[in-house]
């Protein structure tokens, strides 16, 4: 049986990279006593995927991992058995079954949500200076609206043999500015409205595109210099799409008990 | 909740693996600052992933932690590129739990596992913005603890330290914070309270005593500054190992650590007595944890931490009475929850090559032997009971069984060790491939051919082993001695089947100065942390040059402490500690290697070391003849 399980990574754990998610969950499974399915062979190992790599750095509320078990009790235990195993800054947000024709969770990505916010962590304590950002401009939101109206959007990407030219617009299907609580409500900070950035961005394995680039670009456009920790960046949701709208990715499972 | 960090993102992005610095693990343990009366922060000085590796901060750090009244965090050296910006910003450095400054807390305790980590416990104290020397340290300043196995010769790191605690930690510490509360409670200094711990068992205090020298360098005694103060300290030692602080819910890291499994300490203490080995003299008499308490330990651990893997932890694991029982055991509990058995190093024979080849796959795995020395002669002089014979018996039934890997560990420098005993390593481990070739038929030989890798460390005498008074090699010695070594290899029919690997002589040096230093060399250590040495145990960070030069300036001879060959009557430096060996015992034994004699180990007949005072352990069992055979092979960790 194949289960989607949705998690949220927040505060310190946003410095855990993708790999040592993976080995945790690995631990936390053992922990919950849940009874994952291992694949054959001399060292066999669990089977298990993970929806969209989340970069160092990177907050998120809808994160997504893929298990196949032997068996389960329900949908509801096996929530509350991980969320006892978890540790501050990461949340189980659900848990539900999916049907077995859906394909795995990194090959259902299409495209993911973000918010982006200033930092109450900019000050540098390296300058100890403010670093200026996007939200110190007066008219963000013209700005905004003026940097989708253009045909293209030209970047480019360095990877490590060569540097790729790239046109962002296409992998752009959303930018606006919304006032918003943090995702983390409850958790953290929930009582904070902040002016924020939303970016909905294809994230899908062929067309990814980070949250980042789209940034840099838009302080290019705005002629104003663009550092990364001048901004705290959330993925919001993953999506899949579904004829033609995009889902969240756990909205493809249900509850359920055995 | 979630908690502010020390480091702002902008840094925490900048540096390499900034998971080492957050803390936030699974079974790390968070207080309410105010609530408790005690802080500790206990210090591993290397990085992180050596620190979380050590399974004796992880039962110290359970144990404090299960009083309610104190809170015990952890700290570790940062690697150079935080370590430039802490310098830089004055940032000082934090525990990882709270992320509060080291310089608030009322203890820093630092483990001392190897020499070369000194030159980081100065880092630490400099970083945390605490003075480097005790006697600067000023009412506010934390309490600097040592312990582990270095603190049997602290003296060359004595002026670091406030006190050391001598021996196992499970004893002591709950009445060293009972006394330290009282003290504060009545408004007591840190002298008054450093008087009173140096009254407890176990604790030495360095600055209650002033070492007197002779015209030619060596001690002619000690003077005492406290009058209460012990003439000797006996080190301190628990007796029943399986009523004790065991950590079955250790702290889990998020990134990959060089011990990245399930620790379970099955016994303490080795019954063998190879005389260049310091701990099976330390951590004498052996004691055997009951199989029982280590089952469930095992299930506990594994439950609480998710680990894939567990180890067993101990000297000589093949001499742990239970050991069969204990690995059927965990063979079936964690085949059905997919669990790897990390093996420790085992005697080889027929069963545990049957127990090796059900957790490991033998296409990949290698047999390790440490024969130690090239001949019997010299294997002898060690008293390391591991014959030609046992070898070749031992890998023939495992190349029967399929491996085709053999790691062999020699020393080289070894006293009375002579240009025969040299050969004697190409020799051996030219037999072994040649056997290899024997036994295997062409069409049965799974990687083609066998893959022998011998390796030689140097050879560096240790306090409280009978070769204390033994000289050291130079480190020109070493380097011929590995070139003959090699050049042995060189000349063997199966030379194409063998890899040779060797230490680096001139960090050998260094060690064996560090570990039969006297207080002399604090200067000298001092120089090198000054100008620039840190992490001396990473080749790459290494630099003899300063360190000699520090030599140099600082008036010291480095020749004095290693290739001096010590008078039977020597006071030593360490002398002043009694780690419950006897010096007559140590004595008799450096006669006997000299004139080739063996000993037979604990089981088979008791030496008089001395160790029966703490009346426990082997000491007091009866001897049983059936289990004394010569050490056979040892079966490796992948």
């Amino acid at each position: 049986m194949k289960i989607r399980i949705k998690f949220a990574k927040y505060g310190t754990m946003k410095f855990i990279g993708h790999l040592d998610t993976m080995r945790f969950f690995q631990k936390a499974i053992r922990r919950a006593d849940i009874d994952i399915k291992y694949s054959e062979g001399f060292s066999p190992h669990q089977i298990m995927s993970f929806a969209a790599p989340l970069g160092v750095g990177i907050e998120s509320a809808g994160e997504y991992l893929d298990i196949e078990v032997n068996s389960y009790t329900s949908t509801e235990l096996m929530k509350q058995a991980l969320g006892r195993v978890m540790v501050d800054g990461m949340d189980i947000l659900s848990v539900k079954v999916l049907p077995d024709t859906v394909k795995n969770a990194m090959a259902s990505v299409a495209a993911a949500g973000y918010q982006i916010s200033g930092s109450k962590n900019c000050l540098d304590q390296i300058s100890g200076t403010e670093t200026a950002d996007l939200f110190a401009l007066e008219n963000l939101a013209q700005k905004l609206e003026a940097f989708c109206a253009q045909e293209q959007i030209p970047v480019t990407k360095q990877t490590k043999k060569s540097t790729i030219e790239l046109d962002l617009k296409p992998a752009i299907y959303e930018l606006s500015l919304k006032e918003t609580p943090s995702p983390f409500m409850g958790r953290e900070d929930a009582a904070l409205k902040t002016t924020a950035i939303y970016m909905l961005v294809n994230a899908s394995s062929s067309g990814n595109i980070k949250p980042s680039m789209v940034l840099n670009a838009l302080c290019d456009f705005c002629k104003i210099p663009f550092t990364l920790q001048a901004y705290r960046i959330t993925r919001l949701e993953t999506y899949t799409s579904a004829e033609d709208a995009f889902i969240p990715l756990e909205d493809v499972g249900q509850d359920a008990a055995m | 909740m979630v908690k502010n960090l020390a480091l702002s993102d902008k840094i925490l992005m900048q540096v390499e693996k900034p998971a080492r610095y957050i803390g936030n693990e699974v079974n790390s343990v968070m207080k309410d600052a105010w609530k408790v009366d005690v802080r500790f922060c206990m210090c591993f000085p290397d990085i992180y992933e050596i620190g979380m590796s050590h399974l004796g901060i992880q039962i110290l750090y359970s144990m404090l932690n299960s009083w309610d009244d104190v809170w015990c965090e952890r700290v570790y050296s940062p690697w150079l590129d935080l370590d430039a910006i802490l310098r830089e910003k004055k940032i000082p450095l934090f525990a990882l739990e709270s992320q509060q400054p080291v310089k608030n807390m009322d203890f820093l305790g630092i483990t001392l596992q190897y020499e070369m980590c000194y030159t980081n416990i100065l880092q630490i104290l400099d970083l945390s913005q605490i003075p480097l020397q005790a006697a600067k340290r000023r009412e506010c300043d934390p309490i600097v603890i040592g312990g582990g196995p270095c603190s049997y010769n602290p003296e060359p790191i004595a002026d670091f330290f406030d006190l050391f605690y001598i021996g196992e930690g499970e004893t002591q510490y709950r009445r060293l914070l009972d006394i330290y509360k009282e003290n504060k409670k009545a408004g007591g200094s840190r002298l008054d309270f450093l008087q009173k711990a140096s009254e407890l068992p176990g604790i030495y205090v360095p600055s209650f005593y002033e070492e007197e020298y002779n015209p030619d360098g060596t001690i002619k005694g000690r003077k005492k500054r406290y009058d209460k103060a012990p003439d000797t300290i006996l080190k301190e030692i628990v007796m029943d190992v399986s009523d004790t602080y065991y950590p079955t819910k250790p702290v889990v890291p998020f990134i990959q650590v060089t011990q990245d499994r399930a620790v379970l300490e099955i016994q303490r203490g080795c019954i063998r007595g190879c005389r260049f080995c310091q701990a099976g003299q330390l951590y004498r008499p052996v004691r055997e944890r009951d199989v029982s308490v280590l089952k469930q330990y095992a299930l506990e651990m594994l439950r609480n931490t998710g680990h894939e893997e567990i180890s067993l932890s101990s000297l000589s694991s093949s001499d742990y009475s239970a050991l069969d029982e204990l690995l059927q055991f965990l063979l079936q509990e964690c085949k059905e929850k997919h669990i790897n058995i990390s093996l420790p190093s085992l005697r080889i024979d027929a069963f545990s090559l049957d127990v090796m080849s059900k957790v490991q796959d033998v296409k990949k795995s290698s047999l390790t032997f440490a024969p130690e020395a090239g001949s019997q002669r010299l294997r002898n002089v060690i008293n390391k009971g591991l014959t030609e014979e046992v070898i070749l018996n031992g890998a023939a039934l495992a190349f029967e069984g399929g491996w085709t890997r053999v790691k062999l560990y020699f020393m080289l420098g070894l006293p009375t060790e002579n240009e025969e005993d040299i050969r004697g390593i190409g020799d051996l481990s030219n037999k072994i491939a040649a056997l290899f070739y024997e036994i295997v038929p062409k069409d049965k030989r799974i990687n083609g051919r066998v893959q022998i890798v011998t390796s030689t460390s140097f050879f560096i005498p240790k306090p409280f082993t009978p070769f204390q008074w033994a000289k050291m090699c130079t480190k020109e010695e070493f380097i011929e001695k590995a070139y003959q070594t090699r050049k042995g290899i060189m000349e063997q029919l199966n030379q194409k089947s063998i890899k040779y690997n060797w230490h680096e002589a001139d960090v050998s040096v260094l060690e064996g100065i560090l570990a039969r230093g006297d207080r002399k060399l604090a200067n000298v250590i001092l120089y090198a942390y000054q100008n620039g040495c840190m992490f001396d145990s990473w080749s790459e960070c290494f630099h003899y040059d300063i360190w000699m030069s520090g030599f140099e300036n600082c008036a010291v001879d480095p020749d004095f402490y290693t290739v001096r060959e010590r008078k039977d009557d020597e006071i030593f430096p360490w002398d002043f500690l009694d780690c419950g060996v006897t010096k007559e015992f140590l004595l008799r034994e450096w006669k006997k290697a000299q004139s080739e004699d063996t000993s037979p180990n604990c089981r088979a007949q008791c030496q008089g070391c001395g160790a029966n005072r703490f009346g426990g352990g082997i000491c007091t069992q009866e001897r049983d003849t059936a289990v004394t055979g010569p050490e056979k092979g040892t079966l490796p960790t992948n």
